[in-house]
């Protein structure tokens, strides 16, 4: 579908009439007698969460038809990883899904390790999924509170925020960085946990849950809340199925699917924890089921903590894969040889097809991994949650006022640098 | 006059220039455009968030509509598809008006040099300040912000007088 944004003639009017007649069979014919209103929302629209553009056909305030246009965002992510080493792609990683870019690691590192056929520890298994939960976290305070400021709720936005530097400081003591961590490594992780870093966490994971019941305080009595969000944007089971739904919004309409519990990845069966469902598919269920995941995730992490071992590898000890640790270079050659073979071409892969898929915060996010046989991927495709929520933002949004729309976008909780990549 | 004085302290007389009087008005209370492209919207959003606290320089009002807009700030990767979009919201806004690049990818592509990324806002729009970063950090776009000002205090208000030249994209 290619809708003309900038008009390249003096005459607006041509411009406009060669657009309504590309939107034949996308819009009623009513719209293309001036019945109804074409609307444009976005890309500039401080409630699309980014630069998701909108084309709405309204029956007054009913929304009638509703056209999502992406690529507004597409940054060509997929083809620079096919001209990178499969260590190298790692950072490149990170920036598609900017609010869980450690799962975005995960999932690469995964179909790699898949790929090669290498075997990560235990220990940096678990490491894993500490990560991975702290992402959820980040991931989820994120949402909450911008999908509170769109519906009208600024102070939740504040509070969020100010969890959610907690963690970023907890990622920066990790890796470096505060959001870019590319922590996550085929074979393992970048390196061990500093020293302060689970008494933090600990010290974080206690005061956590009273936190999330400040939000609950906020918003789920609210009654002006549940007036915004209960009954709008209802989408049912079949039909989130049947459009790809996943994640929190598939599981907000009561189908109990999380890939951590029915495909497990990372040793994810061995920690205890609820999947939450919803009952009634609609944008209060999506926000009570994120709500009780983070509840989930500091449940999962405070096991995590238990089980991991003081000491122990945090990658894999496969030299032909993973580098030597620096105190080796001094003592054998051997390691010299690995270092810089790894760093300069880095390892070969088989030609051979993998997929690999994992539950991020959003949903399921799968990565396509096409070897050559050489240092390369010859394909790299990342099947991403946000764009089969934004594909079925038609469905749930139909026969709805524009103004639960907002409510609608934020409910599903898109995020276009993981839809357009 | 007595009861007017005494509630303002008796303040006495400040002299100074126009200029430095509408400087100081202008980075006191600059307005940024409610705008995000990427990844750096989210550091952004952090810096106006409770700990790094945007409001402290006058700027925890940002505004949807380009036309009551001081301050662009491109925060992210700028592709190809938006970048009509971006040039045009800056022609919305009104003069005086000034852009900051956030971030590495709207300094200068950064990482991806490929087909889909401008090399940079100041490809399409002058740019004022690079903030450098992938993402800045809060403290670095408070930098840039703060450097932004510093910029400012220096500018006359002759310099705004000439219209500034739009481009049709």
């Amino acid at each position: 579908m290619a809708l003309q944004t900038a008009a390249n003639t003096n005459d607006p009017m041509a411009e406009w009439a060669g657009s309504l007649e590309q939107l034949k069979g996308l819009v009623t014919e009513r719209a293309l007698t001036g019945e109804t209103m074409l609307l444009n929302m976005g890309p500039h629209h401080p409630s699309t969460h980014g630069v998701l553009r909108l084309l709405l056909e309204l029956d007054g305030e009913e929304v009638i038809t509703c056209l999502p246009d992406i690529g507004f965002l597409h940054t060509g992510i997929e083809k620079n990883i096919e001209s990178k080493s499969y260590e190298k792609a790692v950072p490149l990683t990170d920036r598609m899904d900017y609010l869980a870019p450690m799962s975005n690691n995960t999932a690469y590192c995964l179909a790699v390790e898949k790929l090669v056929g290498l075997q990560v520890p235990e220990r940096a298994q678990i490491m894993r999924v500490i990560c991975l939960e702290m992402t959820r976290l980040n991931s989820h305070l994120v949402w909450l509170g911008t999908h509170a400021i769109d519906l009208g709720a600024m102070s939740v936005f504040l509070y969020c925020f100010r969890e959610r530097e907690e963690l970023l400081k907890m990622f920066e003591m990790l890796s470096g960085q505060r959001m870019m961590g590319s922590y996550m490594r085929p074979g393992g992780v970048w390196r061990d946990f500093p020293p302060e870093f689970l008494p933090m966490l600990e010290n974080f994971l206690g005061y956590f849950p009273s936190r999330v019941d400040d939000y609950e305080a906020l918003l789920t009595k609210n009654p002006i809340w549940m007036d915004r969000t209960q009954g709008v944007g209802v989408i049912e089971p079949e039909k989130a199925m049947a459009w790809g739904v996943s994640g929190p919004s598939l599981r907000g309409s009561g189908v109990a699917w999380d890939l951590r519990k029915s495909m497990p990845y990372s040793g994810y069966d061995m920690f205890d924890f609820n999947v939450p469902v919803g009952e009634h598919g609609d944008v209060y269920d999506r926000f009570m089921v994120r709500i009780r995941e983070m509840r989930e995730s500091v449940k999962i992490m405070q096991q995590a903590i238990k089980r991991l071992p003081a000491k122990g590898p945090f990658r894999s000890d496969n030299r032909k894969f993973v580098p030597p640790p620096r105190a080796e270079l001094g003592q054998s050659m051997e390691a010299v040889i690995h270092h810089f073979k790894l760093w300069t071409e880095g390892f070969a892969a088989p030609d051979e097809e993998v997929f690999v898929a994992i539950e991020s915060p959003r949903g399921e996010l799968g990565c396509y991994l096409h070897g050559t046989g050489g240092n390369k991927p010859r394909r790299v495709h990342f099947k991403t949650p946000s764009f089969m929520h934004i594909s079925s933002l038609p469905v749930m949004t139909h026969g709805h006022l524009i103004a639960d729309l907002v409510a609608i976008v934020g409910s599903v909780d898109v995020v276009l640098g993981d839809c357009d990549r | 006059m007595g009861i007017i004085s005494s509630k303002l302290g008796n303040l006495g007389v400040v002299t100074t220039t126009l200029d430095q009087a509408i400087n100081w008005g202008r980075t006191g209370a600059m307005w940024p455009l409610l705008f995000g492209l990427a990844c750096c919207a989210i550091e952004y959003m952090s810096t106006q968030a409770s700990n790094y606290d945007l409001s402290r320089f006058g700027m925890e009002l940002n505004r949807a509509s380009p036309r009551q807009a001081d301050l662009l700030i491109v925060s992210g990767r700028l592709t190809r598809k938006m970048a009509p979009v971006v040039r045009q919201l800056y022609d919305q806004m009104a003069a005086p008006k000034w852009v900051i690049a956030m971030g590495d990818c709207a300094s200068c592509g950064g990482v991806y040099n490929n087909y889909a990324i401008v090399q940079g806002a100041d490809e399409i729009i002058p740019v004022d300040v690079y903030v450098a970063g992938c993402p800045p950090r809060p403290e670095q776009l408070l930098h840039g912000i703060l450097t932004l000002h510093e910029k400012i205090k220096g500018e006359s208000i002759r310099d705004w007088a000439a219209p500034v030249e739009t481009i049709r994209v």
